[in-house]
């Protein structure tokens, strides 16, 4: 284990209608096996004493599951560590006096709400729309009852593992939601139990994300890059056929 | 029938209707590239070629008119999701990405390049009056080294718009497929190098050697 220090630029905007601007911040000494996040605290803590606003970010689970993290380091969402939430990323991916820029996500569709936190919820709004399955699908089923190919399941269970922390939108240069509303499309429409609401879900699903104001899919890949769960952009191609089946050959409108 | 405007006018349909516009565009592009590669073979064959295709009258003048469509529809398309998409990221990072997408992200000013190629292009070839054959109209007019290089210049936006588009094309239309994939990847690069070459070469020749199309 060894001691760093580094210079941190960090974004600071006390509200969502004031104006923002970097602050820099001297990390102090920062032991290599802490996470991005207890190095955020560290500061804070700092920041507390000397009886300056602590820096806001969002967190939850600290575990890598919950979505709630999420900050741009030097360009790159999540920062530097590939398949790794912020708060599951360690200070040893750094060097000693490197500098930091820390930024929150940035998308028209996410609203800044204070320092690094973003309002996410319009990802809510999108499921709201149809990420579920709302017909009654009786109790478990015995195992294997119904026969799903191991590779369908397993393709369904990758697009299960978005956590909906929003770095695609925040990496894509165009504020696009493909690959988040392409993961949830998918997760249902690969498996049994997804089949009754398919075509009525996609085209709900990407109106909403539409009205929100999110951007429009480039193919660009910065989304697939970003994800902390290696989501890949073969579920926004799925989404692109599920919305053209739904659209042209389903009966809903 | 208002579903289909309402399809069409949705973020994906946008991207349908942009994919089957490049789509048929590339088609132009592998014919007009053809029919240039004519001159290859010489000024007689070239001229053949040229008055061959004149003689088809009034079908050219049809095909003429659906291709202005297929540009108009492509370029208009594309500059509203380049707008749409510039208001979708107001702020950009203080920091950028390393590892950048260059054919993807300069979609939108390759292609404004090659609709500026366009109206240069038609001003050389298209609404003049001739008088000499094809092949002593095209060597004249890329003899002149600020037109041979805008020419140089705009074919290379070329291939850079193409080499991201023959693969976005059909991600755009849901064709992704992983025995496909290195095919459709490596065939679209292939391709928009193959085709971007070819088409700079004619006037790379034309400045650099007395005998093309002599
Ligand atoms: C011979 C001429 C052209 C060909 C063959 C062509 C072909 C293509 C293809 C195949 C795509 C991919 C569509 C997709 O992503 O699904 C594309 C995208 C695009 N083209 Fe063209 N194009 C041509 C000219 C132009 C011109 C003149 C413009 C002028 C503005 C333009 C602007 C765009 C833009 C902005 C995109 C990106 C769309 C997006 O990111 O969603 N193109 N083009
Ligand atoms: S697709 Fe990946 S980056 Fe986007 S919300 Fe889901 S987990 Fe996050
Ligand atoms: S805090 Fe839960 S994923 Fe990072």
């Amino acid at each position: 284990m060894n001691i760093i220090h580094l210079t941190l630029k960090i974004w600071r905007q006390t509200g969502p209608e004031s104006k923002g601007s970097f602050k820099t911040y001297e990390s102090g000494p920062i032991t290599t096996a802490m996470s991005f996040l207890e190095m955020l605290d560290v500061l804070n803590e700092r920041l507390i004493l000397s009886g300056e606003e602590p820096v806001a970010f969002d967190h939850d689970c600290r575990e890598g599951i919950c979505g709630m993290c999420g900050s741009v380091i030097n360009g790159t969402p999540h920062g530097p560590e590939k398949k790794t939430t912020l708060c599951q990323l360690h200070m040893r991916h750094f060097k000693d006096g490197d500098t930091l820029v820390i930024e929150p996500f940035r998308s028209r569709a996410f609203k800044l709400v204070k320092d690094l936190i973003v309002d996410r919820s319009p990802f809510d709004a999108i499921i709201a729309e149809g990420g579920y399955v709302s017909v009654n699908t009786g109790g478990t089923p015995d195992a294997n009852a119904i026969p799903i190919p191991t590779f369908t399941a397993e393709q369904a269970l990758d697009a299960a593992e978005c956590i909906g922390c929003g770095a695609c939108v925040a990496a894509c240069p165009n504020g696009s939601a493909m690959l988040f509303v392409g993961a949830k499309i998918s997760h249902l429409a690969l498996l049994p139990q997804g089949q009754p609401e398919r075509s009525k879900r996609a085209l709900a699903m990407v109106k909403k994300m539409d009205e929100l104001g999110f951007g429009n899919c480039g193919n660009e890949k910065y989304c697939e890059k970003a994800c902390p769960k290696g989501i890949s952009i073969s579920n926004i191609a799925r989404l692109n056929r599920e919305f053209m089946k739904a659209a042209f050959c389903s009966v809903e409108e | 029938m208002s579903w289909i405007l309402t399809v069409l006018s949705s973020s994906i349909g946008k991207k349908y209707i942009m994919a089957v516009s490049g789509a048929c565009l590339s088609f132009f592009l592998l014919a007009h590239l053809i029919g240039n590669s004519v001159s290859f073979w010489g000024k007689e064959a070239y001229n053949s070629y040229a008055s061959h295709l004149h003689s088809l009258g009034f079908l050219i003048y049809i095909l003429e008119i659906l291709l202005l469509l297929l540009f108009l529809v492509h370029i208009v398309m594309g500059i509203t999701l380049f707008i749409e998409n510039l208001s979708a990221r107001p702020n950009r990072y203080a920091v950028k990405e390393k590892e950048r997408n260059w054919s993807a992200s300069t979609m939108p000013y390759t292609g404004i390049l090659i609709l500026l190629f366009l109206v240069v292009h038609l001003v050389n070839f298209h609404f003049i009056t001739k008088t000499v054959s094809t092949a002593e109209l095209v060597k004249t007019t890329l003899s002149n080294p600020l037109i041979a290089s805008f020419y140089l210049l705009s074919l290379s936006g070329l291939t850079l718009h193409a080499s991201h588009g023959f693969w976005s094309l059909f991600q755009s239309l849901g064709i992704n497929h992983q025995k496909y994939n290195k095919l459709l990847q490596l065939g679209g690069l292939a391709m928009a190098v193959i085709i971007g070459t070819t088409f700079i070469l004619i006037p790379l020749l034309i400045v650099t050697t007395d005998s093309f199309l002599q």
